[in-house]
């Protein structure tokens, strides 16, 4: 009895452990790259406003220092930082003179500490606040190289420097360069300043942070920093046509595009038979957008049938809007069937807020991947197998009719045997 | 006598294949410890940062921020995603939300959980859920049934005044599954998991080098093969039992072996 217990004991727990042995994946971390070097410039503004004291009982400007040297001491090494400044020279009242104060305090590269930080305790509270222009340059401070591109910009007070618009200026340098993103952070800002912040990280993917503390200042920035130095997939540019015939062929990988508003992106992938193509949309509004929004994807033939399609809907405040979709292809009885060439429709129903520029196009990502289909299916059922109670009764029940047949038909047959 | 030990034995694998049953019901194990639970969020799918189940992620970022995370899930499992928001001391009505999406980035339903859910004026934190779907290891081209690869979490504030953008908070997300076992095993599976840039990091594998990937949850790291479910334990048992009451049956009909009314000496 004990022996059984214990053989049951061990069955039981062998079945356990097959049944409940679903193995988790293991992330793998992802690995060091050999990418160009991820460049960051610190935009600061250091317009007369900063020498308000309402940061922890300092002036904003002491904040800031702080916070860059903390962060100048805790930068990655493989980061290249640069620094610029606006409204830091020109002392005068004429604006055109005024907003055209930016200058690279600086440079982008390898990074000297303590040149950097010489650099920054220079630094009085000055002029105008050319956000507009001083992003212009910096975002050309930034141009060159494969990595990451971020500009942090701090500031405590909205643009003086009209018409021109930094919101839009954002918008633009975003739609020319590719993985460029501003995060904007607020000095103990008013509404207006709070606005436009956010617009301008709205416009590029970035964030807005809203700034009453040292600490929060020198912790954001230092994590904006950090965040450069990860290790990110840089998509690939492309531009996708108004019809299947005329669009780009794509193979694996990450893409971007710009879509306007209420405009159709076609691309090509050629898919083998056997195969299995995969692709993911995502469009992001980068600018006030009405409340109610959809993307749409799909996977046509070359003739124009359908084949699939991903749709997806949302209302409210969002990123972006994304949906994807799977197609795989039949295995080919004939070995020299070739490639099916699949066009992908994409549509967003995005709509400008009133008074919104709708230029340039939405912000569009493309993720295709071509991988082995998907092994055969014939049944609901994992391999035709079933499960449960229902399924032993019936296989009970239906064994002892047959046994009982079986032994009743052997009994006769003897009996037959016997008489003849 | 022989009998009734043969039908005990049988009793016994009966029990036994309810066994691991109720095994299933209980959480999977963790994939790892909290030791170096990440504590940063990525801003979008792009820069999703990677945890595990059963790891309790955190994050500071700001009112407004779209804060992502990605997490592996496999076929059989029902991930339930929690997040909790500590939001700052002084702010407005804020209403949050949890959004999950799948490999292929497809916004994926929950079945039940408090997805969406608005803070009072002045409240410390506010507590989301998503309990998915069950992971199925195959499903049609038409159909958006969880499949096994990445999932995205997404969490941000979707309703909120305009005074409250840009306070500091912080975020805790955590993802356990329950192991639903064979009652969701269906026939088939994918070639690759759902895991985006896996084309790419495959080939990328063969030359050796390698970059920056869109989701590292590779193709050979322990995802379920799929071929595995409890149903071949049911029916194996099934088969079992169906022989034996066979000859249960056979024994009854066919008596001793030898028909009564023929004499022992014939």
């Amino acid at each position: 009895m004990i022996r059984r217990q214990r053989l049951a004991a061990g069955v039981c727990a062998l079945l356990a452990a097959l049944t409940a042995g679903i193995a988790f994946p293991a992330g793998a971390v992802a690995d060091e790259t050999d990418q160009a070097a991820p460049k960051v410039e610190l935009v600061l503004d250091v317009s007369g406003s900063m020498r308000t004291r309402d940061i922890d009982g300092g002036t904003r400007m002491a904040a800031a220092k702080q916070a860059f040297n903390e962060v100048l001491d805790a930068t990655p090494e493989e980061v290249q930082l640069g620094i610029r400044t606006l409204g830091a020279n020109y002392r005068g009242d004429d604006r055109k003179e005024g907003c055209k104060d930016t200058e690279q305090l600086y440079p982008v590269g390898p990074l000297n500490r303590t040149d950097a930080k010489t650099a920054v305790a220079t630094l009085a509270p000055t002029g105008w606040t050319p956000i507009g222009p001083a992003l212009l340059k910096a975002a050309d401070d930034l141009n060159g190289g494969d990595g990451t591109r971020r500009i942090v910009l701090i500031s405590d007070g909205e643009d003086t420097c009209q018409p021109l618009d930094p919101c839009e200026v954002a918008r633009e340098i975003a739609a020319k360069g590719i993985g460029l993103t501003i995060d904007t952070l607020g000095l103990v800002p008013d509404a207006k300043t709070r606005d436009q912040l956010s617009c301008i990280a709205d416009a590029t993917g970035g964030t807005y942070t809203d700034v009453r503390h040292k600490e929060e200042l020198s912790d954001r920035v230092g994590e904006l920093v950090d965040r450069a130095a990860e290790p990110v997939v840089t998509p690939v540019a492309t531009e996708g046509a108004d019809r299947c015939e005329k669009a780009p062929t794509l193979k694996s990988g990450l893409y971007t595009d710009r879509a306007g508003f209420g405009q159709q992106r076609w691309y090509k992938v050629d898919v083998e038979p056997g195969q299995e193509l995969r692709a993911s949309v995502s469009v992001a509004d980068d600018r006030a957008v009405q409340p109610n929004y959809g993307v749409l994807l799909r996977a046509v033939t070359a003739h124009g049938r359908e084949i699939v399609r991903g749709e997806a809907a949302g209302t409210g405040r969002t990123d972006v809007v994304s949906t994807g979709l799977r197609y795989p292809r039949p295995e080919s009885d004939d070995d020299a069937a070739p490639a099916e060439t699949v066009c992908l429709q994409v549509t967003s129903s995005f709509s400008a807020a009133s008074g919104v520029k709708t230029t340039p196009g939405l912000p569009l990502e493309l993720t295709v991947d071509v991988v082995d289909g998907p092994s055969g299916h014939h049944d609901v059922a994992a391999f035709g197998l079933g499960r449960g109670w229902w399924l032993l009764g019936t296989l009970v029940l239906i064994g002892f009719l047959a046994g009982l047949l079986w032994g009743w038909l052997s009994r006769w047959r003897v009996a037959v045997w016997r008489t003849n | 006598m022989r009998i009734t030990r043969v039908m005990g034995a049988a009793l016994l694998a009966l029990g036994l294949a309810a066994g691991p049953a109720a095994a299933d019901s209980s959480p999977s194990p963790s994939a790892s410890a909290d030791g170096d639970a990440p504590t940063r969020a990525g801003t979008s799918f792009r820069t999703a940062t990677e945890i595990d189940q059963g790891q309790q992620a955190t994050a500071s970022g700001s009112t407004g921020d779209y804060l992502y995370w990605s997490f592996p899930a496999d076929t059989g499992q029902r991930p339930t995603v929690r997040a909790t928001v500590k939001l700052p001391d002084a702010h407005g009505f804020e209403t949050w939300q949890l959004d999950v999406y799948d490999g292929l980035r497809r916004r994926q339903s929950c079945q039940y959980g408090a997805q969406t859910r608005t803070a009072a004026q002045g409240a410390g934190s506010v507590e989301l859920a998503c309990v998915l779907r069950t992971v199925r290891g195959w499903a049609e081209p038409w159909a958006n049934d969880p499949l096994p690869g990445t999932y995205y979490v997404r969490l941000t504030v979707v309703d909120l005044g305009a005074a409250d953008l840009g306070k500091p908070v912080g975020a805790e997300v955590r993802v356990d599954s329950k192991g639903i076992g064979g009652a969701a095993a269906v026939d088939g599976s994918l070639g690759k998991p759902l895991v985006p840039g896996i084309a790419v990091t495959s080939e990328e594998d063969k030359d050796g080098a390698k970059g920056a990937v869109l989701s590292s949850f590779g193709s050979d790291d322990g995802w379920s093969s799929g071929w595995w479910s409890d149903r071949w334990v049911w029916t194996g048992i099934g088969a079992v039992l169906a022989a034996l009451a066979g000859i249960g049956g056979y024994v009854l009909t066919r008596g001793s072996g030898r028909p009564s009314r023929v004499p022992p000496n014939v």
